[in-house]
């Protein structure tokens, strides 16, 4: 559980960071009168709601991460090695990432073009990213390490496959921006659209990273040589 | 009234108009509406529709405790059904919706002073995922093998094992249930907490929202971080039914005969059950704190007594809530210290709780109390509150725990605390607030027998559990039978505790029919029938209209709890009602 507790200290921090600056020490009994500042922020609400939610999914990762090295302690566990094929995966998602990264600035600088060519490609290789993950789960069922194996697959199996689910949420999210990118409207209305995908998909990616590095961390072959101390 | 004359030189709104949502159709008004009022509405009925199942198992449990054998519907699998859907319904389906979804929907963007919550559509998806996941839950009543029976806890491994009743299907639609109330729970809680966040009117800075949204805002964010942990369990244990991996489920021999389940850990089911169990009794406590604190400040004709403290107070609640869980654990064969840990969490949660009840009492205190319908069930919360509360004291210790956990005591406790108690303000929260909702008051005189009988009636039914609980009478068991430490008093005391739950569920047909009656033959309520000061009260029209507001949004100038203040013409001061100007 320590790390859904590190988790809750940054979300924690965050939530205090607001309340700082609420003036929770104000007296509104006694300041009848006109504020001008609400203490609302200046984003926009889509903005914070994807902010919110992402806190929510983050959640949800951490709790499986928790259980994962929770259940790694008490015995009985017996990893799959990593596929060597997840290098290629995290390279495409990697890639998705910074060509969403570049449509945001081409939406920015009003681009409409290279918004839709970065929208585009951010789909291509999300999709590519997905169909790379599909390939490793047969590898590993065709190497014994199937889903009721034993407890470590099947963590592997449930937390790849609630990360592709999250892309393939996000993916609906990205039709419905190229959609509207597509259907020619002035670039200022794609570009808070635009902003959202890219932002998800950083969070996606981070989140990737972090399981990437987990399943490295834990995987026999490394363990056994020693990468890490 | 509103002297217009003092806004002269005030600069145009900032805040910006959002489009808003039209409905087009009959279809797009009622059914599947964007309107937060009316998803409001669709939350509540759909929430007290599944709690009334609920209330109708739980006489069935009665009738069995009392009668055991008389009644052949109550079989033994049968009884551990009925228990394991009664709780699961009251705590998730129908208080955490009706506190969210009911009085979330509808007060939040009244009370900041908004046209809708920020994401409509998100909104309406909401309550339809909701109603699914209710529509499933209802569904595992006629499956093969009917609901599953394994306890609302839900505990592994013989929640999915052979010889619990509901094993083959019940368990599946639960799980499938719960899976989709989360889902549909986190896009109506983006809602709140974002209205709250960005939504605000001018002038409505956060330190003088009502507490009622307070309490709603901060249960929300506790109910983001929390459910992910039923969500990842339930899926985990889904896995385990359906696909047959091991995360919950041991090596196994039953019947003589090893199970494919092996290497699994049904104590980390407990860590995350409970991770999100906790903070739930606080999900469903902190709006009804925030509710209670309103309702006794107007009913008081007093400003709430320590308003600072309040907010504080729940913030504090809801940080701690996430380091008790274990309390829940104490008998799961916990490591010493760390009982000792959770022991000293959950007794300092006592701190900033008892705070919020001194100034419930100091609000009182030479308050002009009226005597009104909801202000009877407020002080009843208040009451049965710290009731449920010190037993709640008692628990949190471990060597308290341990003998009394599996016993009628832990029964008489939570539902004290987190049944009666939280009931008690929805009652008062729907008293309240009918009027706005309808137009209409509540009769006066049914709201007062409907409260008597429910407020007495709970504590006959409690109170003695408590003592069959000292007395070592064990929960969960269908049937007592002979044992040489509980006397035959105890099976009259049964016999008496169900003829009162009997009478106090029948007597919510007072409350019904009232609710039904009134909405065409009550008496006409007018804009601001409790001489409110909080924004909803001042709204154009009564029932709000679509957008709330009329042309402009309220530009508010005062906190919410401007009662008897000394000086001013009338004894409250509305939340939009610019200072008076100095004289010259």
């Amino acid at each position: 559980m320590n790390i859904t507790f590190l988790f809750l200290a940054v979300i924690a921090a965050i939530v205090a960071w607001w309340l700082a600056q609420q003036r929770l020490t104000a007296k509104p009994w006694l300041d009848a009168g006109l504020v001008g500042d609400t203490g609302a922020s200046p984003l926009p609400a889509a903005k914070i709601g994807l902010g919110v939610f992402l806190a929510v999914v983050g959640c949800l990762f951490t709790l499986l991460i928790s259980a994962y090295s929770m259940r790694m302690e008490m015995g009985e566990w017996r990893p799959a090695p990593v596929p060597k094929l997840l290098w290629l995966n995290t390279g495409m998602l990697i890639l998705s990432s910074g060509a969403l990264q570049w449509a945001q600035v081409a939406a920015r600088r009003g681009r409409m073009d290279r918004v839709r060519a970065g929208l585009l490609a951010g789909g291509v290789f999300a999709l590519a990213f997905l169909a790379g993950q599909l390939v490793a789960w047969r590898q590993l069922d065709a190497a014994g390490y199937y889903l009721t194996a034993n407890p470590a697959a099947a963590f592997f199996y449930l937390i790849t496959g609630v990360h592709g689910l999250h892309i393939l949420g996000g993916q609906v999210a990205l039709g419905r921006t190229m959609d509207k990118a597509w259907q020619g409207v002035a670039v200022g209305k794609v570009r808070l659209s635009v902003e959202l995908c890219a932002t998800y998909w950083h969070f996606v990616l981070f989140v990737w990273l972090v399981l990437f590095a987990l399943l490295l961390l834990t995987d026999p072959i490394v363990a056994d040589n020693g990468w890490f101390l | 009234m509103v002297d217009i004359g003092a806004a002269e030189g005030i600069p145009p709104a900032e805040v910006e108009d959002v489009e808003l949502y039209h409905a087009k159709s009959w279809v797009t008004k009622y059914v599947f509406c964007q309107d937060a009022k009316v998803i409001a509405i669709q939350y509540s009925i759909t929430a007290i529709s599944i709690g009334l199942v609920a209330l109708v198992l739980s006489w069935l449990i009665r009738l069995q405790l009392a009668f055991p054998g008389t009644f052949s519907i109550v079989t033994p699998s049968n009884y551990y059904q009925f228990v394991t859907m009664h709780g699961m319904i009251m705590v998730i389906y129908l208080l955490t919706a009706l506190f969210l979804g009911g009085f979330g929907n509808y007060l939040i963007p009244l009370m900041v002073g908004a046209r809708d919550m920020v994401f409509p559509y998100v909104n309406m998806l909401s309550y339809w995922v909701y109603l699914l996941a209710v529509v499933v839950l209802v569904a595992s009543f006629f499956a093969p093998g009917g609901p599953t029976g394994a306890g609302w806890t839900l505990y592994p491994p013989q929640a999915i094992l052979e010889g619990t009743p509901g094993r083959q299907w019940g368990i599946i639609l639960m799980l499938v249930s719960l899976i989709l109330f989360i889902i549909g729970f986190t896009m109506g809680g983006l809602n709140y907490v974002v209205t709250v966040l960005q939504g605000r009117t001018r002038g409505m800075t956060m330190m003088r929202l009502p507490l009622t949204v307070w309490g709603i805002f901060t249960a929300t964010i506790l109910a983001l971080l929390a459910f992910p942990a039923l969500f990842v369990a339930s899926v985990m244990m889904l896995f385990d039914r359906v696909l047959g991996t091991s995360f919950f489920m041991p090596a196994i021999v039953a019947a003589g005969e090893h199970l494919k389940y092996g290497g699994g850990s049904p104590i980390l089911f407990q860590h995350l059950f409970w991770f999100f169990g906790h903070p739930e009794v606080y999900i469903v406590a902190l709006p009804a704190f925030g509710i209670v604190s309103d309702l006794i400040s107007v009913h008081s004709r007093k400003n709430i007594f320590g308003y600072r403290m309040m907010v504080w107070a729940l913030v504090a609640i809801a940080v701690l809530s996430f380091i008790v869980w274990g309390h829940h654990m104490y008998i799961s064969g916990m490591n010493p210290p760390f009982g000792f840990f959770f022991a000293t969490s959950t007794l300092i949660i006592a701190v900033p709780t008892a705070i919020k009840v001194y100034n419930w009492v100091l609000t009182l205190w030479r308050g002009d109390i009226h005597l009104t319908v909801p202000m009877l069930f407020a002080l009843g919360f208040i009451v049965t509150f710290v009731n449920g509360g010190i037993t709640g004291l008692f628990l949190g210790n471990v060597i308290v725990d341990v003998p009394l956990s599996a016993t009628m005591f832990v029964v008489a406790h939570f539902h004290m605390v987190m049944g009666i108690a939280p009931i008690l303000v929805v009652f008062g929260g729907i008293y309240h607030w009918y009027p706005k909702i309808t137009g209409r008051m509540l009769n006066e005189r049914l709201g007062q027998i409907h409260f008597w009988i429910t407020f007495l009636g709970a504590y006959l039914i409690y109170f003695p559990m408590h003592y069959l609980g000292f007395i070592g009478v064990p929960r969960r068991y269908y049937e007592l039978g002979e044992t040489a430490f509980v006397p035959a008093s105890a099976a009259t005391l049964n016999v008496a505790i169900t003829a009162a739950a009997l009478i106090v569920g029948a007597a919510q047909t007072v409350f019904f029919f009232n609710v039904i009656w009134s909405l065409y033959k009550g008496k006409l309520a007018g804009g601001n029938p409790w001489r409110a000061a909080s924004l909803e009260w001042q709204t154009p029209e009564t029932p709000p209209g679509h957008g709330n507001w009329g042309k402009e949004l309220p530009v508010v100038y005062r906190w919410a709890y401007d009662y008897s203040v000394p000086g001013a013409g009338q004894d409250f001061l509305p939340q939009n009602q610019p200072p008076a100007i100095p004289a010259r």
